[in-house]
């Protein structure tokens, strides 16, 4: 007598448990703490900060710990947890033009008022394995600190070129009044900038790396430059209601890319530089660079500009830039579909049956 | 809300009174307009998109404490998915689950509607991967919703004039469109087109969740669903040659068990409940013999 | 028909379309009659083919009119028309036939259902009727029947052009636009495919708008030509005299840049 598959419940909650063991490891081998992921991981940590939006180090940590090093599965715990938070205010515009600056470059001027200043980069590193890391050895030297003048006043390399109106001013498309918020919002076509910057920051950072890299070769046409990358810490503001003017509630550090890109002008925009805008919380010149090459591209529909490739077609890219639900709906595929399944067999048996009927020599 | 949730830390049924608020409204505009896809503020839950987050999102909605709530998947209350699911609202409820269709007042179902009657007062939950019945002809959400509002559905034909064309048939087996109440056209959700008659002037409330699509959809009760077809090809459903293995049923959705690697296989009922009851009935009759 | 012979089936004043600074078109007016046939001639970038989009609705105006004698209505501002309206009469009342077929047709369906798609947006649910009906049509261009479930890609582009042609008039419509229809396709299938036009339009009475830069085209299948040149209508006449007696040097540069057969 055949009796149907039973215990799910069992195989769950046994699976549970050797996740749980498998994520520990050889237990003979130290527990990571947050500590050293937050410190020592430290560039995973603000990845799954930017993608799980939520500034958060000890809880990003915390997600990859439990993730196993699982960057996207990292990004979704924090999401799922950051559903769960109140909101207890709206914060201002960041500045970033008061950063503190670590990093800044710009490939647009040789030098500028500020300076360039190289900051914590691979940049400039030779890709050799050090194997001296293997070892637990001393901590590295000191790094030397810049000159006193440095630190004085960097503003941005494009206001340089906004002064002589050669670049369209900041925030001209930016939009309503207030930003939309997707996370209460579904998205809704045409997608204001602000929607639009908001989902790309959230957006997984393999996908617009590749829709950036794609407006380079020819799918898109952009001329981009690097006006500026800065990398530092700014203040956080909020207006609480009681007060009526602005307090500061911390530092976060972000990465803030602003893309200069060549346009001849069309029938609705002169001849002048354009703005692509990235952001990303941390050290994260990848993520905002990509990001600012896809945001300039979804604006060649608004500019007037041929929009014929994945990069400039914002349903596309809007659509399929967040990897919590792409990486659900893909994984998906793996829960039971034998219904469907069985629907499909009994048709394709059916269809088999016509087939041969109707064409007896060649189903032989 | 006065039911004490079985999980502390989290509200009752996981989404915050305001979600709960804000879905409620979209379900009302969804039963208001029968068919018609209402976008609406997903969130982010903590089982993955594609897993039923829509689903679970409208169960957490709309369930009380006093509800008792049944989840199947293919069927069945014990596919791994549906016991997750039922062990989520378990945890962060405390409402009473249930295998039995007939005593469930809420009932969460993937792919599949139950085979025993659904009655007025239970509310039937589908989870929806993809709302968008035009999405196969056109990939833009801005063009589709255009498609809707103006009744554009011609091309939903032309889907099963190429069928006809070719195989001499409707070779849709699943996910089979329908138009409700005769205006809009949807998306079943992947149920097996020999659900689709029950979907037509059912007694219950029908509601559908898609959370990655952030759309929630309704059939009210007793409302006309019509699976689309053309006057020369009606609309059918599967049949078997076989009855159930177990309980002998003939009218259910049958499940292919493949029992030997030597091309063994029997068939069974989809529906564990139904086939369960069927089982029991079948030995009560016998006892009483 | 005959109230509707009293007034134009498209009447336009004053149309002009500018891209910034730069003028598409401008001070377009003329009256089409049912049944006629109106070619619009002139180089690339004369501004013939803006002049179609804004006809079409496919294009805004910047200042003009454009009426329709819609069924029902009579002449109707079709800037007053909701979107709805507009995309009905581009199902029913009116056909666009492309250039290119690949923008005209569906090039992963069937040519049957190209054609069958057309009546199944107007209501028709009966598949041996939509099918009979899309044969027949395939007949009226034809196009070989044994092909009516072959994908469009698998034709010449001669074919493809003649299920646009099916595709389009179909629902007998009163109006179709058609831009450069022969364009791009060998002048013994443009030959062949102008003769079939030529007889369609007779037979059925259609009104339509023809873009070319091809004055044999207009000469075979138009009754009345506009040449246009920087986007302004420079002549109009019958397209016989027009053609035998240019009166604008332009029109007579064009004329007779064109080897006389």
């Amino acid at each position: 007598m055949y009796v149907a598959v039973k215990g799910g419940e069992k195989a769950i909650s046994a699976a549970h448990c050797l996740l749980a063991e498998t994520r520990r490891g050889d237990v003979a081998v130290p527990e990571l703490t947050l500590e050293q992921i937050g410190q020592q991981m430290a560039l995973a940590v603000d990845r799954v900060m930017t993608e799980g939006s939520v500034y958060d180090r000890d809880l990003a940590a915390l997600a990859i710990k439990q993730a196993r090093g699982d960057l996207v599965e990292a990004i979704f715990l924090l999401r799922a947890y950051r559903t769960t938070l109140p909101r207890l205010a709206a914060s201002m515009p960041i500045d970033t033009a008061a950063m503190d600056v670590r990093r800044r470059i710009s490939a647009t001027y040789k030098d500028l008022p500020g300076g360039q200043v190289l900051g914590p980069t691979f940049d400039y590193t030779h890709r050799l394995l050090d194997f001296a890391l293997a070892a637990e050895g001393a901590p590295p030297a000191k790094a030397p600190t810049a000159p006193a003048d440095n630190t004085s006043a960097m503003p941005r390399a494009l206001d340089i070129l906004d002064r002589e109106g050669l670049i369209e001013p900041p925030g001209e498309s930016k939009g309503g009044a207030a930003p939309g918020d997707l996370t209460r919002e579904p998205l809704a076509f045409p997608a204001d900038r602000a929607v639009r910057l908001q989902n790309l920051a959230r957006g997984d950072e393999g996908f617009l790396l590749a829709l950036g890299y794609s407006t380079q070769r020819g799918y898109g046409n952009t001329h981009p430059f690097a006006g500026e990358i800065r990398m530092g810490e700014v203040a956080v503001e909020i207006v609480p209601e009681e007060l009526g003017f602005a307090v500061e509630i911390g530092d976060i550090t972000v990465t803030e890319c602003e893309m200069v890109n060549q346009f001849l002008g069309s029938e609705r925009a002169p001849p002048r530089f354009t703005r692509g805008y990235g952001l990303a919380f941390g050290e994260q010149d990848r993520k905002a660079m990509a990001m600012s090459l896809v945001d300039r591209a979804l604006r060649a529909a608004e500019l007037g500009e041929d929009a014929d490739t994945p990069a400039h077609d914002a349903e596309f890219v809007l659509y399929h830039s967040d990897n919590v639900e792409a990486q659900g709906f893909v994984q998906h595929l793996k829960l039971p579909h034998y219904v469907d399944f069985q629907s499909e067999l009994e048709l394709i048996r059916r269809l088999r049956k016509t087939y041969a009927a109707d064409a007896p020599a060649a189903a032989e | 809300m006065d039911g004490m949730p079985a999980q502390s830390g989290y509200n009752f049924a996981y989404l915050d009174e305001q979600t709960k608020r804000m879905i409620r409204r979209a379900i009302l505009k969804a039963v208001a307009i029968p068919g018609y896809q209402v976008p609406f503020g997903s969130r982010e839950m903590p089982l993955p998109y594609g897993w039923g987050t829509g689903g679970i999102q409208v169960t957490a909605s709309v369930i009380g404490p006093a509800d008792v709530l049944k989840v199947i998947d293919q069927g069945a209350d014990d596919t791994t998915n549906a016991v997750s699911i039922r062990a989520f609202f378990a945890r962060t409820t405390g409402v009473a689950t249930t295998e039995r269709t007939a005593e469930a007042t809420l009932i969460q179902t993937r792919h599949r509607i139950p085979e025993t009657p659904l009655k007025e007062g239970q509310i039937l939950v589908y989870q929806v991967p993809t709302p968008e019945p035009l999405r196969w002809l056109e990939p833009r959400e801005s063009e589709t919703r255009k498609m809707h509002a103006l009744q554009e559905y011609g091309v939903m034909h032309v889907r099963l004039y190429e069928d006809v064309a070719k195989f001499g048939r409707i070779a849709m087996s699943y996910d089979y469109p329908v138009r409700v109440n005769g205006r809009y056209i949807m998306r079943p959700s992947p149920i097996p087109k020999f659900d689709n008659p029950k979907m037509d002037r059912c007694p219950t409330l029908q509601l559908f969740g898609a959370g990655r699509e952030k759309r929630i959809y309704a059939v009210p009760p007793y409302t006309e669903v019509r699976s689309l077809d053309f006057e020369d090809h009606p609309f059918e459903i599967q049949k078997w040659d076989e009855a159930c293995a177990l309980c002998g049923a003939e009218d259910s959705f049958l499940d292919e068990v493949v029992t030997d690697d030597a091309g063994g296989r029997m068939f069974v009922c989809s529906d564990t409940d139904y086939c369960a009851e069927r089982c029991r009935a079948a030995e009560a009759d016998g006892d009483a013999a | 028909m005959s109230a509707a012979a009293e007034s134009p089936l498209l009447r336009v004043r004053g149309l002009a379309r500018h891209y910034g600074a730069i003028v598409g078109c401008r001070a377009v007016s003329f009256d089409l009659w049912p049944g006629e046939v109106l070619g619009v001639v002139g180089e690339s970038g004369s501004g013939k083919s803006t002049l179609l989009n804004c006809l079409s609705g496919r294009l805004g105006l910047t200042v003009g009119t454009v009426e329709f004698d819609m069924r029902g209505r009579g002449l109707t501002d079709l800037a007053a028309l909701s979107e709805a309206e507009r995309r009905m009469l581009m199902r029913t009342d009116w056909g666009f036939v492309f250039q290119s077929p690949r923008e005209g047709l569906r090039m992963n369906v069937s040519a049957g259902a190209n054609i069958g798609e057309r009546l199944m947006a107007v209501g028709a649910r009966h598949y041996g009727a939509i099918r009979a009906e899309a044969a027949d049509w395939l007949e009226k261009v034809e196009f070989d029947l044994a092909r009516i479930d072959h994908m469009p890609e698998t034709f010449s582009g001669g074919m493809q052009q003649r299920v646009q042609i099916a595709r389009t008039l179909v629902t007998r419509p009163r109006l179709v636009f058609m831009d450069e229809p022969t364009g791009g396709l060998d002048v013994s299938v443009q030959a062949r495919l102008l003769d079939l036009v030529r007889a369609l339009v007779e037979e059925l009475r259609l009104a339509a708008i023809v873009v070319t830069h091809d004055l044999a085209v207009a000469r075979l299948i138009t009754h009345r030509l506009m040449v246009m040149r920087g986007g302004a209508v420079v002549e109009t006449g019958l397209t016989d005299q027009l053609l035998d007696d240019p009166h604008h040097p332009y029109t007579q540069l064009l004329v007779s840049s064109v080897l006389q057969p």
